[in-house]
């Protein structure tokens, strides 16, 4: 099925990778059938946000072209991610996906001068062709994220504090003109003081340049402040997927539930609710092969379908809650309609 | 009665190299006590001289660190321990562990990878006061680890089947082995997740009302020390610049810096924009003069950059350094 005017269209896509040997082994479902889209009228900002191991690194991956999936389709402006098998194709693909990584100091060689990456940038995406055209485009790049060229001419990275290299890295990114950044966990290297100048950058290029942003985290307070809609994932799964108000200020599956719970809230006077005790998982490869809802384990309202069969998506207003607890609340529906609608 | 005190300690980095010298003044005039049955926290960002206050504390100062001035004591009631001018022998055989003990922010450094859970309890516990029954020995780490709500089969498992919270809390497990008076934590809980982070610090937290010992939390989360400290430190660029209660600290925050750090912090169910400092943290080889916080300053005066201001009382237990405080404008 094509999907006309959307920029990502992710349709049922799952992961499987087999850990250990030829024979034997074991097979880990790192994503499993997911679904979302980008619209490509209005430029948004959409959160993929789960703890370490929920897959949200795979899933961009995904996203980037960099890995295929084992069943379901990533289509992005209506073309099968898998067929672009030129490289001038796969060229054309990444210079409207741009990626932005979690630590900028690895991102770029200490021995290399940081403007290079940005000039190399402009001249293999043909954005610019002669040394003055370059110059322009990448002091236009740089203007975006409130820096200039002068600044950070003939600079090492070790030279630039962690908020002002991430800039650089989100500017690199920017050269192309992408319609999607795609930022994996890109403020938490990045200090206290300086970790809000990145994230309101998000938000500019939202606003100002129509630049969609997915932005992967762990970060729920982050997410909030910037997205428009957000995505929980747990152990492959979206668990709760909509806009971002509903999702984070009332969460439904208990699973956001117990996110939002234990985000820690800068308020010594009410700190009863994070006090609650909670319990851990010893490992987490169990949780990954379980049965049924990833969460059965440590869900407080678990029944007994919970650890037999997974959960059907259930579309409430706008949002999606993988959950049995509400299938008396609204009719399941079909994949189709959903896709098309979300 | 504090049980360590530290007075005007200052230690810096010198290093040489092709005829060049170089100092890092990373903790620079730093005073502060701690006291029984508290859990105090440093707040700051990163190479603002955390984790070489913890060194220096911690009596584990080696070349290029060198500690210049002032005093580090540690009081059990019992003995006085000048942690400044302590031998390893004697540190390693009568305090590290047994009185002050230590969790750092990667697990995976303290566990052995290529040994049992068992076998690096077996290690630490052997190298401080021998271990005579091993049988007996192991039903006594079991009791400690089921005392903290841990199963008894991490025992057998290697660092790496652990999930990284229950590694951290293995490692928290290790620390309290010995019921030490201090707890030394530097960022435990920096590369977990959330949900991890808090089962994590409500074990800390536990552990610390039930022996009511001292914790010295050190994170630069905000958050964090609102919900587990009882008293918070602010530093920067090497300096205190505010000490108080943590309800004080959150309610009626003095330092420009302090409010910047709290009032920076996005929320659930807030939609205020927050901004940044401009500028970014100082590079302590080279600090800037007077207040070293003055070029970042939004209120930032004439006098700020040339006095270096004092550190203030200006309420109960609430200490602050800041011009404006100290018969300033206020």
């Amino acid at each position: 099925m094509m999907v006309d005017g959307n920029l990502f269209d992710v349709q049922r896509v799952s992961v499987v990778f087999h850990i250990g040997g030829l024979l034997g082994g074991v097979k880990l479902v790192a994503v499993n059938d997911v679904s979302f889209t980008l619209s490509r009228e209005n430029a948004e900002i959409f959160t993929i946000a789960g703890e370490s191991g929920s897959g949200k690194t795979t899933l961009s991956r995904l996203l980037l072209g960099d890995l295929h999936p084992t069943t379901g389709k990533v289509f992005f402006e209506g073309r099968d991610l898998t067929e672009f098998r030129s490289r001038t194709e796969l060229k054309a693909f990444i210079k409207k996906v741009q990626p932005v990584f979690q630590n900028p100091f690895e991102t770029f060689n200490p021995l290399r001068r940081v403007e290079a990456y940005l000039f190399d940038t402009a001249f293999n995406f043909g954005v610019a062709h002669t040394m003055k055209e370059a110059t322009m485009v990448v002091d236009h790049a740089l203007q975006q994220v409130g820096l200039s060229l002068v600044e950070v001419s003939k600079r090492y990275p070790h030279e630039l504090s962690g908020g002002q290299i991430q800039r650089i890295s989100i500017a690199r990114a920017l050269i192309p003109r992408p319609r999607v950044i795609l930022a994996d966990e890109p403020v938490s290297m990045v200090d206290a003081s300086l970790r809000m100048e990145i994230v309101n950058l998000f938000r500019k290029l939202r606003d100002e340049d129509k630049v969609s942003v997915i932005y992967i985290t762990h970060d729920l307070a982050t997410a909030y402040y910037i997205s428009d809609r957000i995505a929980i994932m747990l152990r492959g799964n979206i668990v709760e997927a909509g806009p971002v108000e509903e999702v984070l200020v009332t969460p439904m599956h208990p699973y956001s539930q117990l996110l939002k719970e234990s985000v820690p809230e800068p308020e010594p006077e009410d700190k009863d609710a994070w006090a609650k005790h909670i319990s851990l998982g010893v490992t987490e490869v169990k949780e990954y092969n379980q049965l049924g809802c990833k969460f059965a384990g440590r869900c407080p309202h678990v029944m007994d379908i919970c650890h037999q069969v997974d959960p059907p998506d259930i579309q409430i207003g706008q949002r999606i809650v993988k959950c049995y607890l509400y299938t008396n609340q609204a009719e399941e529906r079909t994949r189709s309609t959903k896709i098309a609608e979300v | 009665m504090a049980i360590l005190s530290v007075r005007d300690l200052r230690a810096y980095y010198r290093t040489e190299a092709y005829g060049i010298s170089r100092t890092v003044h990373a903790v620079d005039g730093v005073s502060f006590d701690l006291f029984p049955n508290e859990i105090y926290g440093v707040a700051g960002e990163s190479s603002c001289g955390k984790s070489t206050l913890i060194k220096v504390i911690s009596g584990n100062i080696k070349p290029p660190l060198k500690a210049y001035s002032g005093s580090v004591v540690y009081d059990n009631g019992l003995q006085k321990v000048d942690m400044l001018t302590i031998s390893p022998e004697e540190m390693r055989r009568n305090i590290r562990w047994k009185e002050i003990s230590y969790v750092m922010q990667g697990s995976m450094s303290v566990l052995n990878p290529v040994r049992k859970i068992i076998k690096t309890f077996e290690d630490i516990v052997d190298s401080h006061q021998g271990i005579q029954n091993k049988k007996a020995f192991r039903e006594q780490v079991e009791a400690h680890i089921n005392r903290l709500g841990l199963p008894t089969d991490v025992l057998d498992a290697y660092p790496h089947q652990l999930s990284g919270g229950m590694r951290q809390r293995v490692a928290i497990a290790l620390a309290t082995m010995f019921q030490p008076r201090l707890i030394i934590a530097d960022e435990p809980t920096t590369a977990l997740d959330v949900v991890v982070q808090r089962g994590v610090l409500q074990m800390l937290k536990e552990i610390q009302v039930e022996s009511k010992n001292t914790v010295l939390l050190v994170t630069h989360d905000m958050a964090v020390h609102a919900n587990v400290a009882d008293r918070v430190m602010i530093m920067y660029a090497g300096r205190i610049v505010e000490e108080a209660p943590t309800k004080t600290i959150f309610k009626a925050p003095c330092h420009p810096y302090t409010k910047h750090l709290i009032g920076s912090l996005p929320m659930i169910g807030v939609r205020l924009i927050k901004t940044s400092l401009p500028g970014s943290p100082p590079n302590l080889s080279n600090p800037p003069s007077g207040c070293r916080f003055h070029p970042r300053c939004p209120m930032a005066m004439e006098r700020c950059r040339m006095e270096i201001p004092e550190m203030v009382d200006i309420g109960e237990q609430h200490r602050v350094a800041c011009h404006l405080v100290n018969g300033g404008t206020r």
